[in-house]
């Protein structure tokens, strides 16, 4: 990264922090043997890195330390004579949540034992990444929601709750929404890939040949 | 670790598959839920001659001593096929309240029978979840009084399970005297329920396990109602999906279209961690009892959800014809109705949950 032309700038997010950066090349000699995979292979360098992401983006685990932070909060947080978790429609939705985060703790071993036989993933595995940041999404709200009006502090408010990370998380998931592939990519994705749907029809695709044209990668996957 | 079905379980679940694609045929499904008593004796008879009734008998008493997992393989594909046979209070729930519960006589007297398929309980515990119009039984100096409702595989039984309000298990033959049976009818015209009435009624009960048994059974019958859930909801997510493939609106197949995909897609992605969830919940009933009526609960409250939604949109995705009977996808919509509702929707279901893990302060 300290090879010149490389220009860094941070990116801020809605979070109030930069999590990412815009990174610009100016005419960067990159020596040959720094090349990941061949020439010309860049498209499946990313898409396997995109791949991984995923799954990191799906981690059951996280799901469940989201988790049980969530119930920590709902037995201390006090509403009135009584705690969050006392209210029977916010006890519902964690009950609810902790069913959803338990089936993906099971789908993930599923998966990996398929993948220690050396079984593909299937299903199981294609809709990881739009389930779990929908579901830890989903924890996030509950959480808020759970605090009422402590739920809106943040910027090290005074009586902020645990530094403001359930607003932070609430907005970072929804950019996990959007990132590694937007929740609309994925419906396409488990559509076309694991339900084996139609893809779009000729007509909507821009040709091989104007893509060729126009120096575009011609493969199809460039949708993905 | 294998967390996955076995290969025996894959044989099985194949076995019954192509049993049901031969003996369940929606023509045959639509004749039995046109009857009274929709419960069909062909399929049954299949179902038995693959040893189907055995499997949660004990091995000495004359089963096959399979587990909940097993079942749970078989109730999927039962829905799969949308089957009117009976199954889950006569070969699994019945099975495991004698193995439990049972006296000695008792497991003699109606184990080897229901493993050979000569002998059906019919099973009512549904108070015990939750007690609707007055319904309970009350077991008073050795007699039963008052009403058990929903009673599960009602018609044909040669005796009912029934939970008084103590939770201990009682046997009844169908033919006591004082005993009132009616039949309920639901919206799903493939399963069979009734309403028990008891005036004084002679009881053969189980053991007083303080209501032991048949909290086994609710955790069994929870997790078998998952499973069957699950299949219906595989079935029409196929069905949703190779319908969209073969119409064609403005000249395309409705499949191409990212509204319809999607609607595919999230009904995929909703379902797909069901199924190991329903693994995992049938698994630990064996093999991890003190995380059985958790995983039971989970399991129950999220297919309820999940396959409600699965059945709307897929019959959305059917348009018109989705709403129409030509097609027959309404018998599986009304299956995972059935499931959702039996034993405890998904509220009532998370309130247990909930006070499973201390989360409700006693009032």
């Amino acid at each position: 990264m300290d090879i010149p032309g490389i220009e860094v700038r941070p990116l801020k997010t809605m979070t109030g922090h930069a999590e990412f950066n815009e990174t610009f090349f100016t005419n960067v000699r990159v020596p040959v043997d720094q090349i990941v995979g061949q020439r010309g292979q860049g498209w499946f360098v990313a898409n396997a890195t995109l791949g991984h992401e995923r799954g990191m983006l799906g981690d059951p685990d996280a799901l469940e330390n989201r988790l049980q932070a969530l119930i920590g909060l709902m037995q201390q947080e006090s509403i009135g004579e009584g705690r969050a978790i006392d209210n029977a429609v916010l006890r519902d939705r964690l009950v609810a949540l902790q069913a959803e985060v338990t089936a993906m703790k099971c789908n993930g071993m599923r998966i990996l034992s398929n993948s220690l036989k050396g079984e593909p993933g299937g299903m199981a595995k294609l809709i990881v990444k739009l389930q779990s940041c929908e579901v830890a999404h989903q924890i996030s709200a509950l959480a808020i929601d759970a605090m009422g009006e402590m739920g809106i502090l943040y910027h090290r408010s005074p009586r902020e709750r645990d530094g403001g990370a359930w607003q932070w998380n609430y907005m970072f998931q929804l950019g996990l929404i959007i990132g590694g592939g937007t929740a609309q990519i994925q419906k396409n994705i488990i559509a076309e890939r694991g339900l084996e749907m139609p893809r779009e029809p000729k007509l909507a695709r821009i040709s091989d040949e104007a893509k060729g044209a126009a120096g575009m990668q011609t493969d199809r996957q460039g949708a993905a | 670790m294998d967390f996955g079905l076995s290969q025996d379980q894959q044989i099985l679940r194949d076995a019954v598959a192509r049993c049901l694609a031969d003996t369940s045929p929606l023509e045959h499904v639509r004749e039995c839920a046109g009857r009274d008593n929709p419960l069909s004796d062909t399929i049954f008879g299949a179902l038995h001659d693959l040893a189907v009734p055995a499997m949660l008998v004990p091995e000495e008493h004359g089963g096959l001593g399979m587990t909940l997992l097993d079942a749970a393989v078989v109730a999927e594909q039962l829905a799969y096929a949308v089957t009117p046979a009976p199954f889950l209070a006569s070969v699994v729930l019945a099975p495991i309240a004698l193995s439990e519960a049972g006296t000695n006589k008792q497991k003699c007297q109606w184990l080897p029978k229901i493993a050979r398929g000569e002998a059906r309980i019919g099973v009512a515990i549904s108070a015990t979840v939750q007690a609707r119009d007055g319904a309970g039984v009350q077991f008073v100096e050795g007699k039963l009084s008052g009403t058990a409702l929903f009673c599960l595989d009602f018609e044909g039984a040669d005796a009912y399970l029934v939970a008084d309000a103590g939770g201990r298990l009682h046997l009844v033959p169908a033919l006591a005297s004082g005993l009132k049976a009616t039949r309920l009818t639901t919206i799903d015209r493939t399963r069979s329920v009734g309403e028990l009435s008891f005036a004084a009624v002679e009881t053969d009960p189980l053991a007083d396990d303080g209501g032991t048994a048949s909290a086994r059974l609710r955790d069994a019958g929870r997790v078998i109602l998952a499973a069957d859930s699950l299949g219906a909801g595989q079935a029409m997510i196929e069905k949703a999906v190779d319908y969209a493939g073969q119409r064609e609106q403005f000249g395309r197949p409705i499949g191409s279209f990212q509204a319809v995909k999607h609607m595919c897609a999230e009904m995929a992605a909703r379902h797909e961690p069901c199924r190991a969830l329903v693994w995992y919940a049938a698994h630990v009933f064996d093999a991890l009892p003190e995380d059985a009526s958790l995983a039971a609960c989970h399991a129950k409250s999220l297919t309820g959800d999940v396959h409600r939604f699965v059945a709307r949109t897929a019959t959305e995705v059917h348009g018109g014809m989705g709403f129409t009977d030509l097609l027959g996808l309404h018998y599986w919509f009304k299956r995972i109705g059935f499931d959702r509702q039996v034993l405890g929707g998904p509220e009532a279901v998370r309130a247990e949950a909930a006070a499973l893990q201390g989360w409700t302060r006693a009032a």
